[in-house]
């Protein structure tokens, strides 16, 4: 195509530097890519998917289905249509390889932004702009959006016009996703709430399916329209190929500029049986419908096509709104409505031509005649798939792929159900079409993430004590979204290694852990007992003021759910501490059944697990530091017995608690100060502890220690499918009151005697760790399948026992104690004892230090 | 995303919100009075109707504060909320 001397929407006083393949080629403000390319003599701009066939420019607009280009600059964009790329100067782009290719340095950042607004309405045409005008001047809040270059007219205050915007997706109560083209490089997504929705999407047209119709040179006739009236381009030579009177006012608009034009009406019962040329369209063979075979060849670079048109439904689709065929001008049109949102203008079908419907020129070769350009999915392939059986045109789309392209199929899918339904015998209005889904055209994942990307998304928690943990050499776990000290090797240490060393100093001096990040809810009411007695397996009643009590939880099912401490501080007040993952959710359930089940109690919930640092001081020595550290307080076992807590003050203006209790068996304690002066209470017992080589310890050794005395961790020794009984903590299961899950506990299910129980296992080789989630067995050499008889939870070195230890939840377990199981690895079998499971001071003697 | 009529704060988006289930399946009275199978019926059954639904949400980052919803599961048309401890609104 060649480029007028004048005319068009183009500002030829500017030149831009584009880059097509390597090549400079020229453009003006006002070009889009595709248009640049045309200017420029280039034809071919892709290469097919599946068939590798050379695809030059379909459309002028959002329905192309061939022009998918890869931007390397200004914005890396994989996987774009030249006909939506805006030239601008350094414009980079290259034909479409494969996969798309992202830039390597991740710079991409983007803006989310919420509205709201009474009316929103969708595509700045004639329709849209009456629209808008109208609920800007009724006062309404109005958003307008509208996918080109715009500007639109100013509507005032309080209405949002937003030109480059592409409505992509519409969901329940009318949210609209919009992504705005701020500039070349980046997009604002909009995430509108709308009170009515009004599509004036307006329609695209859709091509005549023949063979070669896929060669670089045949084009929409509207395109080739567009592209005469907007871009000031003009073909030496044209045929328009046509069903309605669009295409012939296009033969006449290509004619007055100057083109040599022949028009080939269906109306008049010809058609372009076939287009040929090698990499580009070169000539068509025209011959009467009836009489294909007395084809006569014409000349020419460009076909422009129109089968017809097609409301643009997708947002009203996304919102399951219905469509109906219309015969007279072949085309879906909306049928029945979607709450709070109309289709106004072409959208409606209004305006549309009287379409001479031909869906199968016949005469040509069908495997070379396109339904999908996208996908490549020829005649022959619907051919084949309704001689497969298909019959459902949505099973059609899942055997060929039409329809779910990039493009989402716009300009195939019609084509598609009418060219199944005749290789049916049957009425494209009884087939129907295939489901749209958002997005309305690709939406790359870092629009979509906006500044929602790293700590933005997922918040990262730490304590006070954090710097400390870290200058001390300490590897994190994430444990939700917290960070916790996982171990503080030494130099020299391997995790092993520095595990070993921090248990042996808990079991034989002192040791230190953050304990922050436990769940803390403040328990406050008259009915509190009464509420807690409802929740846990055991009574809190009975528990007197100024005592602690291990307690679990159990959900309806009578599956464990939660576990920790719950102190009494006053004859209406506990605290309870949760596992550190389960805090939100424990006290979410609580105010379940608080204010869905028990409103009558009086008790209120308040989650203080951030308004408390928490220190734990663990092993035989931890008497001596607190002594040194809180001298107010009388440790001696008497004074301050296991299972009991004392208020006093730290630094002598913060309040602290110090409680005694203990998950590794050892004497311990937990000493709790607000979090202003949770630093300084690790500093504090740091130095208090420095007299006796206090060693910090992080989780893997919490877990060791508590693993070697039987202690489980909820959620990793249980999944959810684990009762209280299962564990053996029958002990701590109310007989004589009710709680939530106890009727559970004797359904017939949860009372077999060979459900899966927690036991300890010992490896036969004692420098033999097996693997947490190994499957057990206890025949290896049975052919498979294999019984699986349970599965290790958590499994460990330990300096105490010198050897290795697991968990596991085993079968009939309490029945098998001495027996052998097998865990069959990648690196052979490992033989293991079952025993009970607590491995180290079974008597409990060393609590009391 | 759904527009959820919050009875404490208004119309709110649904990502501010946590689902509950089914509304109106009351804890037993005296849970240890009933047998196995009444028993699985509170504990696993629930009503999955297409069509007009009964249900609960908590309005999670907001007031934090438990009602009851009906919605249409296969339009997702909201009719209305109400209190939990209420009965259904006609």
């Amino acid at each position: 195509m060649r480029r007028l001397a004048d005319g068009g929407r183009l500002d030829r006083s500017t030149t831009l530097a584009v880059t097509w393949d390597g090549r400079e080629i020229e453009a003006h403000p006002g070009d889009t890519l595709a248009s640049a390319l045309l200017a420029a003599g280039i034809t071919e701009v892709a290469r097919s998917t599946v068939h590798g066939r050379p695809r030059g420019i379909v459309s002028a607009g959002a329905e192309e289905p061939c022009a998918y280009v890869q931007v390397d600059a200004p914005r890396s964009e994989p996987l774009v249509a030249a006909t939506l790329v805006e030239a601008v100067d350094g414009l980079v782009a290259a034909p479409l390889a494969g996969f798309g290719r992202l830039a390597g340095d991740d710079l991409e950042r983007h803006d989310r932004r919420h509205h709201h607004c009474d009316v929103l309405v969708v595509g700045g045409g004639t329709a849209g702009a009456a629209e808008a005008r109208r609920a800007a001047a009724a006062g309404l809040r109005v958003v307008w959006a509208e996918r080109d270059t715009g500007p639109l007219p100013d509507l005032g205050d309080d209405a949002l016009c937003l030109s480059r915007t592409t409505a992509v997706g519409s969901y329940d109560d009318n949210l609209v996703m919009l992504v705005e083209r701020v500039s070349s490089t980046r997009r604002r997504m909009w995430q509108v709430r709308a009170g009515e929705v009004v599509l004036a999407t307006g329609a695209h047209e859709r091509p005549l399916v023949f063979a070669g119709n896929d060669l670089p040179g045949v084009m929409l006739a509207g395109a080739a329209r567009t592209y005469l009236e907007r871009f000031a381009l003009v073909p030496e030579r044209a045929v328009v190929f046509t069903t309605n009177d669009a295409g012939t006012e296009t033969a006449e608009a290509l004619r007055a500029a100057g083109a040599a034009v022949t028009l080939v009406d269906a109306r008049a019962g010809h058609a372009v049986v076939a287009a040929e040329g090698e990499g580009r369209l070169r000539s068509v063979l025209v011959a009467p419908i009836a009489t294909p075979a007395d084809a006569e060849r014409v000349e020419c670079e460009l076909l422009a096509v129109s089968g017809g048109f097609e409301p643009v439904l997708d947002l009203h689709r996304h919102r399951r709104g219905g469509v109906r065929w219309d015969a007279p001008r072949a085309c879906f049109v909306p049928h029945g409505t979607v709450r709070n949102q109309r289709i106004v203008g072409t959208a409606m079908g209004d305006g549309l031509p009287t379409v001479a419907a031909l869906w199968l020129v016949p005469g040509g070769e069908e495997r070379h005649a396109y339904v999908d350009l996208q996908r490549d999915v020829t005649v022959t392939d619907l051919r084949r798939a309704v001689g497969a059986g298909l019959e459902s045109i949505e099973h059609v789309k899942r055997y060929t792929l039409v329809g779910t392209g990039v493009d989402q199929g716009r300009t195939a899918k019609t084509n598609a159900a009418a060219i199944a339904a005749g290789l049916l015998g049957r009425e494209i209005a009884e087939i129907g079409t295939s489901t749209t889904r958002p997005p309305v055209e690709p939406v790359s994942f870092a629009v979509l993430a906006g500044r929602a990307r790293g700590p933005r998304f997922e918040p990262v928690r730490t304590t006070p004590i954090h710097a400390w943990h870290v200058n001390h050499g300490a590897v994190f776990e994430d444990v939700g979204q917290w960070k916790r000290p996982w171990y503080y090797p030494q130099p020299g240490e391997d995790m092993d290694a520095a595990v070993l060393r921090e248990c042996a100093a808990a079991r034989t001096g002192v040791a230190m852990m953050d304990a922050s990040t436990l769940g803390k809810i403040d328990i406050q009411g008259p009915d509190s007992a009464e509420f807690l007695n409802r929740l846990y397996t055991n009574s809190y009643d009975t528990l007197r003021v100024g005592r602690c009590r291990y307690g679990l939880l159990c959900r309806a099912d009578g599956m464990v759910f939660d576990d920790g401490v719950v102190t009494r501080v006053a004859e209406d007040r506990f605290f309870a501490t949760t596992t550190t993952g389960g805090a939100a959710a424990v006290l979410d359930w609580m105010e379940e059944w608080l204010q869905t089940e028990w409103p009558e109690l009086r008790v209120h919930l308040t989650s203080v697990t951030e308004q408390w640092q928490t220190v734990a001081v663990v092993g035989p020595r931890s008497r001596d530091l607190l002594s040194s550290a809180f001298g107010a307080i009388d440790f001696s076992n008497e004074a301050f017995p296991f299972m009991t807590f004392r208020d006093t003050t730290f630094h002598k203006r913060f309040p602290a608690r110090v409680s005694r209790v203990s998950f590794s068996g050892e004497l311990a304690y937990e000493v709790s100060v607000p979090s202003d002066a949770g630093r300084l209470l690790w500093l504090g017992l740091w130095k208090a502890g420095e007299p006796l080589g206090v060693t910090a310890y992080g989780t893997e050794t919490m877990h060791v220690l508590r693993a070697e005395k039987g202690f489980v961790i909820v959620g990793q020794d249980t999944d959810g499918t684990v009762t209280p009984i299962d564990l053996g903590m029958d002990w701590i299961v109310s007989k004589t009151k009710p709680f939530v899950g106890r009727r559970s506990l004797t359904r017939p299910d949860t009372a077999r005697p060979d459900r899966k129980q927690l036991v300890g296992l010992l490896p036969d080789d004692p420098s033999v760790r097996l693997d947490e989630g190994a499957q057990l067995v206890l025949d290896p050499e049975q052919a498979p399948p294999v019984t699986m008889i349970g599965h290790v939870t958590s499994s460990y070195r330990s300096a105490a026992l010198g050897r290795t230890f697991a968990l596991a939840l085993v079968r009939s377990g309490r029945e098998r104690l001495g027996e052998p199981v097998y865990s069959p690895g990648a690196d052979g079998i490992t033989a293991a004892r079952v025993v009970e499971p607590v491995f180290y001071d079974a008597e409990g003697l060393r609590r009391d230090g | 995303m759904l527009l959820i009529p919050c009875p404490y704060c208004g119309e709110r988006d649904e990502v501010e919100f946590r689902y509950g289930g089914a509304a109106h399946v009351s804890y037993p009275e005296d849970a240890s009075a009933a047998d196995d199978r009444e028993w699985s019926r509170y504990v696993f059954y629930r009503p999955n109707p297409s069509g007009r639904f009964c249900e609960r949400w908590v309005h999670q980052h907001g007031c934090r504060r438990w009602f009851n919803l009906v919605r249409d599961t296969t339009t997702h048309e909201i009719a209305g909320s109400y209190a939990i401890g209420q009965e259904t609104s006609a």
